[in-house]
């Protein structure tokens, strides 16, 4: 359904839960999602609060799509301070859980202050209780989602859960829902652990509603799924092999961040791309991939669902990762695999399953491992550190015992929880952590890709693909290709994508789906499902107005221009192999161009004249 | 001239069965050409979306050119992406 026009907010310090009209002033202005629960954070939360503290917020949010027959449309985002950089933290999942919120007649859900006791929201429509979660704290995502089912004796009931490792303190913690799918990124799962929150479990059963076209509705969203099945990439390659796929393309190109990205290109990269996923493995003959997987609504299907080889030294003796479950996606076999050094297919895929067992990100726990592999063959990290394993780059065993540590905070696990920026300062080599405002990179080496360096630096909630992918264009020539080893015109690419990607964030929608659509093919069912005019101008104005509020945010925070900035790895020491050879990311020649596209000061502050037409506070947040 | 191809994804069932790790090595003319090469392969042109060589990308403009020399790799792929 489009807007329910209701907020359900939980008051975890009283134990209190009320009901509220949802502000359709800033619905029109924000849409939904991102934008509309971070204008609801803005306004409620002090942006220098203690991000794991009872002062700060935390919510759980549909977009006006979520739930209706438009493809992908099952999406849900979580909305807060993040522990990881301070700075704004926004994370968005698949699966089936925002659907079912929607369905209970929930826009979203506000959780505030702290429980004294560990507690579990319960939603069934219109009704909404805490529950006591004494029983399930200090046990696994996957143990709690079959109690809680168990519990209420109903299998339908959608679960999104934090695993021991948010319990114990890791720093980059997710939310798990349906097993294996995450809100995983910027440790959202620490913030709702510091809540003494276990989970969310809802059903809903209203159905679809509010729609203010429905006829118009039906034609925009079936044309919308014939564009997605027909195009190659959405239609044939995603289906087929995943996000995967990228695996080989990017090492190919030279940008594939290597050994802590003091390499752009993995040796190993083939053994564990996509294309290796389907074939045959010599211990017991069978695929690493079992089949692939859907989201809520979904007709793409990119999910991949993975069996591990019952003789593989990570699983022997453990019946209990014999069974198919959620699979490698990209970001997880680069940072698990290259970035690490390893080329073991289902030692990676051991990993990523404890990281959904126990609800944390693989992006930032495998960099952060990498950070500690280098540490340990610089001899700072010793055996003494790592309980006798020797953490060498490639040692698949190092990768499966770091997982089984940080899943329940135990030993030097505790360190690797901290992330790479805090690890690294710990052992006194700041210039080791491969990160930007304290988040972890992803799979793309910026000296291969120069427009990704500056969508890193100035994301917004720290080096992140997700806020602005100009590997589409730069690499992937979507939706028209640009070279991928110049800075100019990046400045201007970086900020189309940021802002059209900040209001598909705020649909309901996959950002998936912008591989084959535009904001023209979103638009008219956006436009159909809303009150109100949403034409491609008007979402691009929404998606410029949440970017700049974003940002508005992390400057009250305490964040400045300064943070902007790149590894020096990565501005000083030159790529070795590749079409990058001899290139750093050159930063400097573009920031000061996004920083006059965006009408900002060249100190990267909003002006007051851009805050003013964009409908913002024009002294900023918090003035 | 020697070369190596490696088709990916949807293509990598144009490969021959001695294909290791998506990739073999060829003996093509001296004036063989991006698009030549996959010709080779049957692979059809319009699936042929990514085509690199050494990891450059290859603009459809210039896949009928000679800008294949000895040792060179053509990689080749369909229209991808992830995220």
């Amino acid at each position: 359904m489009a807007w329910t026009k209701k907020v359900m907010r939980v008051n975890l310090t009283e134990g209190t839960i009320s009901e509220e009209p949802l502000n359709m002033e800033w619905a029109n202005q924000y849409l939904g999602q991102r934008g509309l629960a971070t204008r609801y954070l803005v306004e409620e939360i002090d942006p220098k609060c203690d991000p794991l503290g009872p002062e700060n917020k935390m919510i759980m949010t549909t977009g006006p799509l979520t739930g209706t027959m438009a493809s992908t449309g099952g999406r849900y985002s979580v909305v807060t301070k993040g522990p990881l950089t301070g700075a704004i933290a926004c994370s968005n999942s698949g699966g089936f859980m925002g659907n079912e919120i929607k369905n209970a007649g929930w826009d979203m859900i506000i959780f505030e202050g702290k429980s004294p006791k560990p507690v579990y929201l319960y939603v069934e429509n219109e009704k909404a209780e805490l529950l006591p979660a004494d029983d399930l704290w200090g046990k696994s995502v996957w143990e709690a989602d079959e109690m809680i089912h168990k519990k209420h004796q109903d299998p339908l009931i959608r679960i999104a859960v934090v695993g021991r490792a948010a319990e114990t303190g890791c720093l980059y913690a997710g939310i798990i829902n349906d097993l294996h799918r995450a809100a995983g990124r910027s440790g959202v799962g620490t913030v709702m652990a510091s809540k003494n929150l276990k989970a969310v479990a809802v059903r809903g059963t209203r159905g679809v509603g509010n729609i203010k076209d429905p006829a118009a509705f039906i034609k925009a969203t079936n044309e919308g799924k014939k564009v997605l099945s027909e195009n190659a990439v959405t239609g044939e390659g995603l289906p087929a092999l995943g996000t995967q796929v990228l695996m080989n393309v990017i090492n190919e190109v030279g940008a594939m961040p290597t050994r802590n990205m003091r390499d752009v290109q993995f040796e190993g990269s083939s053994r564990i791309s996509g294309e290796a996923m389907k074939e045959p493995r010599p211990g017991d003959g069978r695929p690493n991939l079992t089949t692939n997987a859907a989201c809520f609504g979904c007709t793409i299907a990119c999910g991949r669902i993975s069996t591990i080889d019952q003789g593989h030294f990570t699983v022997e003796n453990k019946p209990e990762y014999w069974g198919a479950s959620g699979g490698l996606e990209y970001e997880a076999a680069w940072a698990l695999g290259s970035d690490c050094g390893v080329d073991d297919l289902d030692a990676l895929t051991y990993a990523n399953f404890l990281c959904n067992e126990d609800g944390y990100d693989p992006i930032s726990f495998g960099s952060t491992l990498a950070a500690a592999m280098e540490m340990y063959e610089m001899g700072v990290i010793t055996k003494e550190h790592t309980h006798g394993v020797d953490f060498s780059f490639g040692s698949a065993e190092a990768l499966a015992k770091a997982a089984e540590w940080v899943s329940k905070g135990e030993g030097f696990g505790k360190d690797l929880a901290l992330g790479s920026k805090r690890l690294c300062e710990k052992y006194g080599h700041p210039e080791l952590s491969m990160t930007v405002k304290g988040l972890e990179f992803p799979a793309y080496d910026p000296r291969g890709i120069q427009g990704m360096g500056l969508a890193y630096a100035t994301s917004n909630r720290g080096a992140c693909h997700l806020r602005g992918y100009t590997v589409a264009s730069e690499i992937l020539g979507i939706p028209e290709k640009t070279d991928p080893l110049v800075t100019e015109g990046k400045a201007d690419l970086v900020k189309a994508f940021q802002d059209a990607t900040a209001a598909v964030d705020s649909t309901g929608l996959c950002v998936f789906t912008t591989f084959a659509w535009t904001l023209e093919d979103i638009s008219p069912q956006v436009d159909a499902a809303c009150e109100g005019d949403w034409s491609v101008e008007k979402m691009l104005e929404v998606g410029e107005r949440i970017w700049n509020m974003e940002r508005d945010f992390n400057m009250a925070a305490g964040l400045t221009g300064k943070d902007d900035y790149l590894p020096k790895r990565l501005l000083k020491d030159a790529a070795k192999t590749g079409p990058a050879t001899g290139k750093v990311n050159n930063l400097g020649e573009m920031l000061p161009r996004y920083y006059e596209v965006r009408g900002w000061t060249t100190d990267g502050v909003p002006t007051r004249e851009t805050r003013e037409r964009l409908g913002l506070n024009p002294d900023g947040i918090g003035v | 001239m020697k070369l190596t191809v490696k088709l990916y994804a949807t293509l990598s069932h144009y490969l021959p069965g001695d294909a290791t790790e998506h990739a073999v090595t060829v003996d093509v003319e001296p004036d063989a050409t991006p698009f030549s090469v996959i010709d080779r392969f049957k692979v059809p042109r319009e699936s042929a979306h990514l085509v690199l060589v050494n990891g450059v990308y290859v603009a459809p403009s210039d896949r009928e050119s000679p800008v294949l020399k000895e040792g060179d790799t053509l990689a080749v792929w369909p229209p991808v992406a992830g995220g």
